[in-house]
């Protein structure tokens, strides 16, 4: 007997449909909208065409501010993936040292965007902070508002103490589920520890690793609360990310045109990687059975 | 809707997509198909092929304003053939 097709359940779906359109498609429809156009404030717009894509695309601000961002990305991911998967391997595997490793790990993931930014600024400051003060009287020179390095390593330094935990937490996941008969045979095989980790390890942390990857990639290039709240943006632009000078641009300048191609070739961009690591991800797991 | 200033252009680009997805819904609907694997080596519908294709073209229409500096008109035929050839091999 063929089964009846009722298509009746998508009327279930319309809410969220509609709540989508009003809170994400009609927003973005505006923000193209705006891309092409010019404004004096009143609400009132003028044509503009293509003029601000042609101007953003050779601008060396957004030049600068891009590079600066694609490199804080890749630091970032080059210290918290390593260092998430170190301190996965190193965790303890049961009892309560593990469920007390857990919760402390799981510490900095719960604290706000803005908190941690204000934890830092404080922390780093030379006549306050902890850090700062410490570091002068060591004799270290250190002061990340007036120095571009130090604001650079102070914002790194922020970004992995407040993720790390987010990696390190995924491959903990990864590392327990494999079977103990995985290591038994390499046991067996007399493996070495790095040969372990090589073949059975890291092969079954991939899917985790990939989600991990994704999250702080993602993340780390749309940064804007911490890096705000601690530098502001400077010393000069040295900090200034492209969200930064994005809300610059729109809510500073109140520059709603370029703003809104900036939105766009940024959102761009966002899309397609999101793409590439989700193509790559459901690729991997139906090569994996999953 | 004065108010949201909207203009002809971005109104018919909009339209242009809006379309487009009606017609490959229906396509679905009509003509149900599996997914292949082309050159990219990953599985595709025909939904993904659009998807491909839309995403590309505005990284070709981006490259054509920063780099060529002529009429966008010609970023438009790259895209024609673009898509042609995601269609075909993807």
């Amino acid at each position: 007997m063929e089964k009846t097709v009722n298509q009746k359940a998508w009327f279930l779906v319309l809410p969220v449909l509609i709540l989508v359109g009003f809170s994400a498609v009609i927003p973005l429809m505006t923000v193209v909208n705006y891309s092409v156009q010019d404004t004096f404030g009143n609400n009132q717009f003028f044509w503009a065409g293509l003029e601000w894509f042609d101007e953003l695309l050779h601008s060396e601000r957004l030049h600068n501010a891009l590079g600066r961002q694609i490199t804080f990305s890749l630091i970032i991911l080059a210290i918290e993936v390593p260092l998430g998967i170190f301190i996965a391997l190193n965790m303890p595997k049961k009892g309560f040292w593990a469920s007390l490793v857990l919760v402390l790990m799981s510490l900095p993931l719960l604290i706000p965007y803005n908190v941690v930014g204000t934890i830092w600024q404080i922390f780093g400051r030379v006549d306050i902070g902890l850090l700062g003060y410490t570091l002068g009287k060591l004799g270290i020179s250190y002061n990340y508002s007036q120095d571009a390095v130090h604001a650079w390593l102070t914002v790194i330094v922020m970004d992995v103490w407040h993720w790390t935990s987010l990696v390190a937490l995924l491959s903990y996941a990864g590392l327990q589920s494999i079977p103990d008969a995985f290591y038994q045979a390499a046991k067996i095989d007399q493996a070495s520890r790095w040969k372990v980790f090589r073949y059975i390890e890291l092969p079954k942390m991939q899917g985790v690793l990939m989600i991990a990857i994704l999250l702080r990639f993602m993340d780390s290039f749309m940064i804007y609360t911490e890096p705000f709240v601690v530098t502001g943006g400077g010393p000069g632009n040295a900090t200034t990310f492209l969200s930064i000078d994005l809300v610059k641009m729109a809510l500073g300048q109140f520059d709603l045109g370029p703003a809104a191609a900036f939105s766009l070739m940024y959102f761009l961009v966002i899309l397609l990687i999101s793409w590439v690591f989700f193509t790559v991800m459901t690729n991997l797991d139906k090569r994996d059975g999953v | 809707m004065a108010w949201m200033a909207w203009t002809f252009p971005t109104a018919l680009f909009f339209i242009v997509i809006g379309c487009l997805l009606v017609i490959f819904t229906i396509l679905a609907v009509k003509y149900p198909e599996t997914p292949r694997t082309g050159v990219l080596r990953i599985e595709t519908t025909r939904g993904d092929r659009l998807f491909i294709t839309l995403l590309g073209s505005a990284f070709i229409n981006l490259a054509w304003l920063g780099l060529t500096g002529a009429s966008q008109w010609g970023a438009l035929v790259v895209c024609l053939f673009y898509a042609t050839a995601v269609f075909r091999w993807v």
